[in-house]
């Protein structure tokens, strides 16, 4: 939970979830309230640290006298709404949802709330058949809008494309991306505001893009990785932890993690350092940090290094 | 903002020049300009320099009319021009189909380029085989190609199929884009290879607009009861009546508008007032023509009152369902009618601005609406006192690039301020917060257009004509198997047996399959279905939609599953890509759909069905895959994107032929 400031009083409103009465503070959304009542909602692309975009659809409810599903994580909560967030119509958009997602995207990186959720709302990707093979390096940015070739039908697609290595800091393994648009709000209005990457084609053909998809080094990317704290999917990690993986070597159970501030300047970062044999294998910072948020700079988030440096010399 | 500039090439001085074009030269370096002594002394930036960005499409298109594509450098130069980083830049730049981003092939820029529509009503008149020849004479779709013989000799042509064209009626369309000409785009219906060849070898009719030109330009066709041989609109024959000038005034003329009785509603407007406006609209019950049949008062009602300021009035004249161009024609025939409507819509809802959003593929509409905005504003019709009174109104036109989903209302808006055409969540509603987070309403041509007919007769008078839940009269858009296609007003109750008889029924004399009512977005009815009442009422009681007005009359010769295929295809290219249910659900249908229609001959990519399981299988899927996009996408297009292929599985014109049986081949392919 994010600690939270005092501030002037706000007025309550009622609200009625799955039966059940809760009071949130006016300007509260459903998802605050859903939280509130201790209701596990699957949520895609909301993060308390950023705007909600509200684009994934996994968190819709049902509220009655709506004519659709409404997402809760951007709903505000009104007065006298009645609320449903398990009937047949939730489960099967949040169902479809997820499958959608895991036919056309690879999720098995994904953090283990969304594999959680994946398992409980019973997805079965293998539905639309077999994937389509990955489209080769450039392929999928190189689409141009309103315009695909039509397929057979017999091969579900996906985003399956090369892993996009072009610096030292981190990789971008689009066929992991699922379009939640977090890394473009933190490297934008969020946290950043470099605005490296935008959301660029349209349709199935959308994508995270630099300009032209020049490589980052090319880029205005400044290396903060705040783009990799916020992407629930894996498709954006850093080399250290992205070497190991294919190594083979990379192994959670064997991790600590410390939780310290950063040694390079005096805003005094939050930095979590995750050590697997005695060795920093990246560093993330808390979500809930007040000084973070979650966001940190290149130093805080890429400058281990010198670390197992100086220890090597000893 | 510090943007950084990542091109390896500057800015061509075309490209600098298209874009001072629109925005003047830089005033600075911070924008672009040469260097000056003050530069290194001034902060530039803030809300003034990034308040530009609104004006982003319009540059894009500039550029892309002048260089036949959006180069790196050109895009550096607007980043600067607008302050908008380039990624951003690109985004918006990559999202709509008008603009390109690669270059034309070595040593042939600028580019030209040939959409020809091969879209549900064109598939019908014979698409495909026009496009077979089309890849005969220009070779394969979407290959840059100097084509040689048939006596064409020119730069790089790449021709390929585009969306409905809002040509319907005349059997085939195409649209021209033509960088660095005088008219880089240019409409063209009907369209043959060799009027393609004519065009580009500068042999065609003058190009894109013609005005000054009277009447029998008009690009359509005629319908019963009219003189002139070149116009497709027959008017309601009752009291209210929309196309009552088109075909009798001169597109070009401010005065031939107003000898038939133009700006006398506004007229009548300013004595009422904006409330008594609104009264009138009110009385008159208008549902919005645009698709969603919203009451125009409310919209109008919640702009007014809102104490905001300053308020925003929008034209949707975005006009892109597959087989509407209702919009189109009255525009083309009747601009001045459009620029009064609007400008009592701004004056109702306390706007001072209003802006008309018009599809990029009307290049001879948006040439005619120019000028009867120039002309308007020339004899005190828009400007600091509208008609001599204290009323300040002016619009500006907006192109579109190429984008379906640009007319959904909240997409229209961020595309209005120079964004990815991305519909917003709703609430809030635009009346709240619309164009730059301002109160604004926005409303369909034909919309505008019953404004005045209500003014004319009075609410009361409008609200008789029709049924009591569908007041005053309807346009359709009659194509297909009609030998009389064309756009046709009724008072509203009439039954779609009408509608088609009064297009000449079904051509030939042959059997009627079905109707695609409402375009791709609306439903396919069957022949039990002709004395339904085309009204709100009589629709939905039925299970359809009468949305754009789209009547795609089928005989029993047209293959049903083909059309699914191009609407499927439709769906998939146009959604914006935003939420989960539309981006996926549009591919999976697709996939779907191609796995039950079986190959289409001509059809792109199309191959053999690999089947999944039974039929039996696939309409379960295809009913979760509806049921998603239905009730969970942001918007229409989601929402409505399955529409059509479940009313066609349930008038049993696709998904029977297997039904109870298994596909062949299902073992090594099952689920
Ligand atoms: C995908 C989609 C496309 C739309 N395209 C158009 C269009 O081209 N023209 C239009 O007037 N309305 C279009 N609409 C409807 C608009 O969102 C909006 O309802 C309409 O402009 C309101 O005007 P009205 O009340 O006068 O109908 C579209 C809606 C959706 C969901
Ligand atoms: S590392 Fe930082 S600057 Fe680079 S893309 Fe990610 S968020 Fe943007
Ligand atoms: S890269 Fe990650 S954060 Fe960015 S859109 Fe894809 S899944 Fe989301
Ligand atoms: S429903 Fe489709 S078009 Fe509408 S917002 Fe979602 S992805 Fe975009
Ligand atoms: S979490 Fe609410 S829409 Fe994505
Ligand atoms: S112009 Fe071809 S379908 Fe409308």
């Amino acid at each position: 939970m994010t600690s939270v400031f005092l501030e002037t009083p706000r007025r309550l409103v009622d609200v009625e979830i799955d039966g059940q009465a809760v009071r949130v503070p006016e300007g509260a959304t459903l998802l605050d309230a859903c939280r509130a009542r201790g209701i596990d909602t699957p949520t895609l692309c909301y993060l308390e640290n950023l705007t909600p975009v509200n684009v994934c659809r996994v968190c819709v409810v049902e509220v009655e006298g709506s004519r659709t599903l409404v997402p809760s994580c951007s709903r505000t909560a009104e007065a006298g709404m009645n609320v449903h967030t398990d009937s047949e119509r939730v489960r099967t958009s949040r169902k479809m949802v997820l499958e959608f997602l895991a036919s056309s995207a690879d999720v098995s990186l994904a953090s283990a709330d969304v594999r959680r959720w994946i398992a409980s709302y019973g997805v079965d990707p293998s539905r639309y058949g077999s994937p389509a093979p990955d489209a080769g390096a450039g392929e999928r940015d190189a689409a141009r809008p309103g315009e695909h070739h039509a397929p057979a039908g017999d091969a579900a697609a996906t985003v399956g494309q090369p892993v996009k290595v072009d610096n030292e800091a981190y990789v971008r393994d689009y066929s992991r991306c699922i379009l939640c648009y977090k890394c473009v709000e933190a490297c934008g209005e969020d946290a950043q505001h470099t605005f490296a990457i935008a959301v660029a084609g349209r349709g199935f053909e959308a994508r995270i893009s630099t300009e032209y998809d020049v490589t980052l080094p090319d880029s205005a990317c400044v290396y903060c990785g705040n783009c990799i704290g916020v992407c629930p999917t894996g498709a954006l990690m850093p080399l250290s932890e992205y070497a190991m993986r294919q190594a083979g070597t990379w192994d959670e159970s064997r991790q600590t993690v410390t939780s310290t501030i950063c040694p390079y300047c005096g805003v005094g970062c939050n930095v979590d350092l995750h050590v697997q044999d005695n060795t920093i294998v990246k560093v993330t910072s808390p979500l809930d940090s007040e000084v973070t948020h979650g966001h940190l700079c290149v130093k805080g988030r890429f400058g281990f290094e010198f670390v197992q440096r100086r220890r090597r010399e000893e | 903002m510090d943007l950084r500039l990542t091109a390896k090439a500057a800015a061509t001085d075309a490209e600098r020049a298209a874009v001072d074009e629109v925005l003047g030269p830089p005033p600075s370096q911070w924008e672009g300009g040469a260097r000056r002594a003050q530069d290194a002394h001034q902060a530039f930036g803030g809300h003034a320099a990034r308040g530009r960005r609104h004006q982003l499409i319009t540059v894009l298109h500039a550029i892309q009319d002048k260089a036949g594509w959006i180069s790196p450098g050109a895009l550096d130069y607007v980043a600067e021009r607008l302050t908008v980083p380039p990624a951003e830049a690109f985004g918006v730049a990559s999202f709509y189909a008008m603009f390109r981003t690669v270059p034309p092939a070595t040593g042939l820029s600028p580019g030209t380029v040939v959409h020809v529509c091969d879209d549900v009503a064109c598939q019908v008149a014979g698409a495909e085989a026009l496009c077979a020849e089309m890849t005969r004479r220009f070779g394969p779709e979407g290959a840059d190609r100097v084509p040689t013989g048939n006596g064409f000799h020119g730069a790089g042509v790449t021709w390929q199929r585009s969306p409905c064209l809002g040509k319907c009626d005349l059997g085939s369309a195409a649209l021209i884009q033509r960088a660095g000409t005088a008219a880089p785009r240019r409409d063209l219906a009907p369209v043959t290879p060799d009027a393609v060849r004519d065009a580009l070898a500068g042999s065609g009719p003058a190009a894109g607009v013609p005005l000054g030109v009277l009447v029998p330009q008009l690009s359509s066709r005629t319908g019963p009861g009219f003189a002139s041989p070149d116009i497709a609109a027959s008017p309601g024959s009752g009291p209210v009546s929309l196309l009552r000038r088109v075909g009798r005034v001169d597109p070009a003329s401010l005065g031939s508008y107003r000898a038939a009785g133009g700006y006398e509603m506004l007229r009548r407007a300013l004595r009422l007032g904006p409330q008594g406006v609104i009264r009138e609209v009110r009385d008159a019950k208008l549902a919005g023509r645009g698709g969603a049949a919203f009451p125009t008062h409310i919209k109008w009602d919640a702009v007014a009152a809102n104490p905001v300021r300053p308020k925003y009035v929008v034209c949707n004249a975005d006009e892109s369902e597959p087989g509407t161009f209702k919009d189109r024609v009255l525009m083309e025939a009747d601009p001045y009618a459009l620029v009064e409507a609007l400008t009592v819509m701004g004056y109702a809802c306390g706007a001072e601005q209003g802006y008309l959003y018009i599809r990029g593929e009307y290049p001879t509409a948006e040439g005619r609406l120019a000028h009867a905005v120039a002309m308007a504003r020339e004899h005190g019709f828009l400007g600091p006192r509208v008609m001599g009174e204290s009323f300040a109104f002016d619009i500006e036109i907006r192109r579109g690039a190429g984008a379906y989903i640009a007319g959904e209302e909240t997409a229209l808006i961020n595309s209005l301020e120079g964004k990815r055409a991305e519909p917003r969540n709703k609430p809030p509603f635009p009346a709240q917060s619309g164009l730059f987070g301002q109160p604004t309403a926005v409303n369909n041509v034909e919309t505008l257009l019953s404004v005045l007919e209500i003014l004319r007769v009075g609410g009361p008078a409008y609200a008789a004509v029709g049924t009591p839940g569908s007041t005053g009269t309807r346009l359709f858009c009659l194509s297909g198997c009609v030998p009389a296609p064309g756009l046709y007003e009724y008072d509203f109750g009439v039954t779609l047996r009408t509608v088609i008889d009064g297009a000449g029924g079904v051509a030939g004399g042959r059997p009627l399959q079905a109707v695609l009512l409402g375009g791709a977005a609306g439903v396919f009815v069957g022949p039990q279905a002709l004395d339904m009442p085309l009204t709100y009422e009589g629709t939905r009681a039925a299970g359809a939609t009468l949305g754009s007005g789209v009547v795609l009359v089928l005989d029993d010769t047209v293959s049903v599953p083909a059309l699914l295929r191009r609407i499927t295809r439709f769906f998939r290219d146009e959604s914006c890509g935003q939420c989960v249910p539309c981006r996926v659900g549009t591919v999976r249908q697709e996939e779907l759909v191609a796995r039950l229609a079986g190959p289409v001959s001509g059809e792109p990519g199309s191959g053999k069905p690999a089947p999944l399981g039974s039929v039996a299988a696939e309409l379960a899927l295809l009913k979760d895959i509806g049921y998603v996009t239905r009730d969970a996408s942001i918007c229409g297009l989601g929402q409505t994107a399955l529409s059509a292929v479940e009313s066609a599985v349930k008038l049993g014109l696709i998904g029977t032929d297997f039904t109870g049986t298994d596909f062949p081949g299902t073992d090594s392919q099952g689920v």
